[in-house]
């Protein structure tokens, strides 16, 4: 039962992980960059669930969604497009020096302490099935997962827009040539991995609701280290990275006793560093991969 | 006199400090197709990159329909300036239609998509046996159709050629060349860039000859009958 325990925790984690993999791959495939900044678009979503706490749900949720979509698209256009053509170092530096402010101005504004989320407070209740306990969060995690996944598939695969971010991934200036508007495909990336930050806060806030300044820090790690161990070649083996990390968390926890938890990320990333030197390319990309399939 | 499609005025473009093209000047007439032929490191290329706006001018001017040619690729492609890149650049992960379909993107107006896209199918009948089938998969030849057919499915009124022989076998290269013949014939000029001299002088309506970064002689389709003096032509051209 323990092992199904794990399993079911697994899941709702992993479906964290995978979504918010995805949103920084959907920025590395056009643009080939990083953006360590985007665990402070979660932050972003997770204070304003916070100043939202005693709004109906509903109103938080949208709210929260403009927030941080509106924050990502500011990322881009006043950090991040800019510098445009730059090396990848400078594009780097860049996304840890956005990180860096925005936790900073969020410490200026709302305080070391924290700020408490009171939005679906209810979802971390629980449902007993014999010795086994699932969250209703964990069982909206992944039905959200689930959702936010396919209906990036559906856009990628059925739509324009999708069509042109899929040939950027691949080839930018070749798509730019046929007329792909730069600006427009790398807004529209930014924009959907802005409504993947805003439902990784809502669903991240019902688990952990003391949000700090932060506060989105580790879960981007750690979708970052599920992103390497994927393969950054397609987002889909992104997503399967963020869904292994978040086993490797729920299977590692288990098995260490409470009073090593301290140790859960070094044996996790112990992992990761064994699973890289077996597969460099990742854990689930095709040896055959090109690099013209990152989308 | 009509006014030129395309018109180059005393270009000059550089990487740095070094000169890539220098004081190039052309036009391109409507249904014309002029060709630029040359050694490696010639220019040839970077010309057409320029009208492209994949670099920038260091001096000169550019003008398609006499308006100042400016802006970043994508506009000159919603301008009217198609070009299809040395290497095909297809999107090998793609389908044979979804490249199609980005070609529709510099399109400003749907209207007439359907009749053009059946033009393009039916310059190259293998763009609709194998529309749902992943470009990677074919054949040099066909990727170059579809690379071109891609291309013209905006109805560019300059297309820009970027050696599309490159790797092809001769009878592939001649069924391509009777297809630019009859693009041609549907109003769209065509700007050629080729390593094959003999065979693009005797096709273009001008050939211009660039080595070292600079024009050094413009040939007719009248050069190409002699092949030993189109040869000594050429060589010379390149060497001096």
């Amino acid at each position: 039962m323990t092992f199904l325990q794990s399993l079911i925790d697994g899941i709702g984690l992993g479906a964290v992980y995978a979504v918010v993999a995805v949103g920084i791959g959907l920025v590395f495939g056009v643009m080939r960059l990083v953006n360590f900044a985007y665990g402070e678009l979660i932050t972003a979503g997770g204070y304003t669930l916070a100043l939202l706490s005693g709004a109906p749900a509903i109103v938080a949720i949208i709210v929260c969604f403009a927030v941080v979509v509106t924050l990502a698209l500011i990322q881009e256009r006043i950090a991040f497009r800019p510098l445009r053509g730059a090396s990848p170092a400078t594009m780097l530096i860049a996304t840890f020096a956005v990180s860096f402010l925005l936790q900073n101005v969020y410490l200026l504004i709302f305080g070391s302490r924290g700020s408490t989320v009171g939005t679906l407070g209810q979802l971390n209740e629980a449902i007993a099935i014999g010795s086994l306990r699932i969250r209703y969060i964990t069982i909206v995690a992944a039905v959200v997962g689930a959702a936010l996944l396919a209906g990036l598939t559906f856009v990628l695969n059925r739509t324009m827009i999708g069509l042109q971010l899929r040939a950027a991934a691949a080839d930018l200036r070749t798509a730019r040539t046929l007329g792909v508007r730069a600006d427009r495909v790398i807004t529209a990336a930014f924009a959907i991995s802005g409504v993947l930050a805003a439902a990784v806060a809502i669903l991240l806030t019902v688990q952990s609701p003391l949000v700090t300044p932060d506060y989105g820090v580790s879960v981007t790690i750690f979708a970052l280290v599920g992103v390497v161990v994927g393969g950054l070649d397609r987002l889909v083996t992104a997503a399967l990275g963020g869904f292994a990390i978040g086993f490797a968390n729920a299977f590692v926890g288990d098995l260490l006793p409470s009073s090593g938890s301290a140790y859960l990320p070094s044996v996790v990333y112990g992992l990761v560093i064994l699973i890289l030197v077996v597969r460099p390319s990742g854990l689930f990309a095709s040896r055959r991969a090109t690099a013209a399939e990152r989308v | 006199m009509p006014e030129p499609v395309l018109e180059l005025r005393e270009v000059e473009i550089r990487y740095g400090r070094l000169p890539a093209v220098r004081n190039l000047s052309l036009t391109l007439e409507r249904g014309e197709i002029v060709g630029l032929i040359g050694p490696n490191g010639a220019g040839k290329s970077t010309t057409l990159h320029a009208v492209m706006g994949l670099v920038p001018l260091h001096s000169g001017t550019m003008a398609l329909r006499g308006a100042p040619l400016r802006g970043r690729p994508e506009d000159r492609a919603r301008s009217g300036i198609g070009l299809v890149p040395e290497g095909r650049h297809i999107f090998a992960s793609l389908t044979v239609e979804e490249n199609l379909r980005l070609g529709l993107s510099a399109r400003r107006s749907a209207d007439g998509t359907a009749a053009d896209r059946e033009w393009v199918t039916s310059l190259f009948p293998v763009i609709g046996e194998f529309a749902h089938r992943v470009a990677g998969t074919l054949s040099g030849g066909q990727q170059q159709q579809l690379a071109i057919a891609r291309a013209l499915i905006a109805r560019p009124e300059v297309l820009l050629l970027d050696e599309p022989s490159l790797g092809l076998a001769p009878i592939v290269v001649e069924t391509l060349f009777q297809t630019l013949a009859t693009i041609r014939e549907g109003g769209v000029s065509i700007l050629l860039v080729e390593q094959r001299g003999a065979l693009t002088v005797g096709f273009a309506d001008r050939t211009h000859v660039l080595a070292n970064a600079e024009l050094r002689l413009t040939l007719g389709p009248g050069d190409a009958g002699d092949t030993q003096h189109l040869t000594e032509q050429l060589t010379a051209a390149y060497l001096s």
